[in-house]
């Protein structure tokens, strides 16, 4: 579990985070969605280390991660996974050498024992015959892929998710998001995932956390997106007439009120039902 | 605006100074470097070195005129010549420019493809995993490139003595061995030394925290090697200042 209490950053005048606090839980998919610049990347790279939150805490199973010194966030680290919006694989190394890299620095074992946990990651990612090809030999859905082998080959306890589906087709979204929710629940981590696809967060998002202009405007699940009366969400979420509609939809279908497919076609004409 | 970025780059450095993850990665990335840096400069540094030499010999022979001059004279200042400045600053120039762009290149790349954040996140110092080995393999590579600079420089001042019929290779064999200070080698590889640190942190400093995209990284990698030149020109001075001043 990763809890941040009133986390606060800016950068000189700008406040992008302010006063942020959120509960992310483990064996779930927590979502953190917001337009762009609304503070997303900033929060999990706060999260994560990679900024200083200016005031707050965040604490990771109890721990505060704030107050830890430096060879203590190391160690803590070692139990992260992070697959960045790029996928961030190491150019010059193969597909089997980026996987294998986690272990080498920290894991112990043999060569032919390293090689197994990378094939077996690969497998679970469902990848096959890519070891020896490039970052630059893949597509983008693979990069993903392998990104997400390489974020839990060390078994982290925590994964970290930046975009995890841009620039991928809905249907390889689709794929990307059931996978990283499937290892989530079977590794039991605690995953944290920056997305502004509708799709996963329609999908997998268990916890989500709405961001709007660096503060948090709204939290719930999947289901209660769509009562949701926050109009900001509302906005932001179903902004196309499509999604829209889709949400009038399953209000009605929640109601019992789509009970045939006449009443079906009159709101998909367009024609409101009471 | 100069002191923030002598600040950071001391910060940079001091940073560096942790205690390795694991020590065998580390190992393995020096040797990777040594040989990006060693062997990948070689080339250049041959082709430079041999033409400077003949170069000088050439140009040597023709500004000395008198038929007071004896011709070992064209090999003695071919020698010096080659082993106080050309060796150790013209090919440290050139290996700015070499070595320079490609260390800041990569770790803008690294940098902007948040490969270094990727490193980060695993728990690693990125100073010292990416940066230290780069400047542990200039310090272990240029000199040595300096030292064969040296060797090939004098051999292609003889070889172009002999090929122009300025000296024979035994006059110039002669001229080399006579009034020989050792002490200017020592002066070569002390220079060898400060250059080759300049040359790998400076462009690390300027690739490390480069910000943007495709331009941003080609620009600090052209800023990174027009301060590394800078630098190296400034070291110079100072260092022939210091320890040739009688």
């Amino acid at each position: 579990m990763i809890e941040f209490k009133n986390l606060k950053k800016h950068f000189g005048d700008k406040v992008v985070l302010n006063d942020v606090s959120h509960v992310m839980e483990t064996g779930k998919a927590n979502l953190i969605i917001g337009s762009s610049g609304s503070g997303k990347t900033v929060l999990q790279k706060c999260l994560v280390g990679l900024f200083e939150p200016n005031e707050g805490e965040i604490i990771y199973d109890g721990v505060s991660f704030t107050e830890m010194n430096t060879d203590a966030r190391k160690e803590l680290r070692q139990q992260i996974g992070m697959l960045f919006q790029g996928s961030a694989l190491f150019d010059s190394m193969t597909v089997e050498q980026n996987i294998m890299f986690p272990l080498d620095m920290f894991g112990k074992g043999s060569f032919s024992q390293k090689l197994k946990r990378v094939n077996e990651v690969l497998e679970r990612v469902n990848l096959k015959d890519v070891n020896k090809k490039f970052p630059a030999e893949l597509s983008g859905g693979m990069k993903k892929r392998v990104g997400i082998a390489r974020a839990v080959v060390l078994n982290p306890k925590f994964l970290f998710c930046d975009e995890p589906n841009s620039g991928l087709d809905p249907q390889t979204s689709l794929v990307i998001d059931q996978l990283i929710l499937d290892l989530t629940r079977e590794f039991n981590m605690t995953t944290v995932i920056n997305t502004h696809d509708m799709n996963s967060v329609m999908e997998i998002g268990e916890n989500i956390l709405y961001l709007y202009l660096g503060k948090k405007e709204w939290s719930g699940n999947k289901k209660d997106i769509i009562f949701s009366k926050n109009e900001r969400l509302n906005e932001f979420i179903f902004a196309s007439e499509f999604l829209q509609d889709a949400k009038d939809m399953r209000m009605l279908e929640a109601k019992g009120k789509i009970s045939n497919d006449r009443d079906m076609d009159e709101l998909l004409k367009g024609d409101k039902l009471d | 605006m100069l002191f923030n970025h002598f600040g950071r780059y001391l910060l940079m450095l001091k940073g560096m100074f942790t205690r390795p993850e694991n020590m065998r990665m580390y190992w393995k990335e020096l040797m990777h470097q040594c040989v990006e840096i060693g062997i990948g400069s070689l080339g250049i540094v041959i082709i430079i070195s041999v033409f400077m030499g003949a170069v000088s010999a050439v140009q040597t022979s023709y500004q000395l005129v008198s038929p007071l001059i004896p011709a070992t004279t064209i090999a003695q200042i071919v020698r010096d010549t080659v082993i106080l400045e050309f060796a150790p600053t013209v090919v440290c120039i050139v290996l700015a420019g070499v070595v320079g762009s490609k260390i800041a290149s990569e770790l803008g790349n690294m940098r902007v493809s948040e490969q270094i954040d990727a490193l980060e996140i695993m728990g690693i110092n990125t100073k010292s995993y990416l940066i230290m080995p780069k400047i542990a393999a200039c310090l272990i590579t240029i000199p040595m490139l300096v030292v064969l600079s040296m060797v090939l420089g004098i051999v292609g001042g003889r070889l172009a003595g002999a090929a122009t019929h300025i000296l024979s290779t035994d006059t110039f064999d002669m001229g080399l061995l006579m009034n020989f200070v050792p002490y200017n080698v020592f002066f070569a590889l002390v220079k060898a030394y400060t250059f080759a640190f300049i040359i790998s942190t400076i462009p690390s400093y300027y690739g490390y925290y480069v910000k943007g995209g495709a331009l941003e990284i080609g620009r600090s990698s052209t800023k990174s090697v027009v301060v590394s030149c800078i630098m190296i020109l400034f070291a110079d001075y100072i260092l022939a200042a210091l320890l040739l001043n009688k």
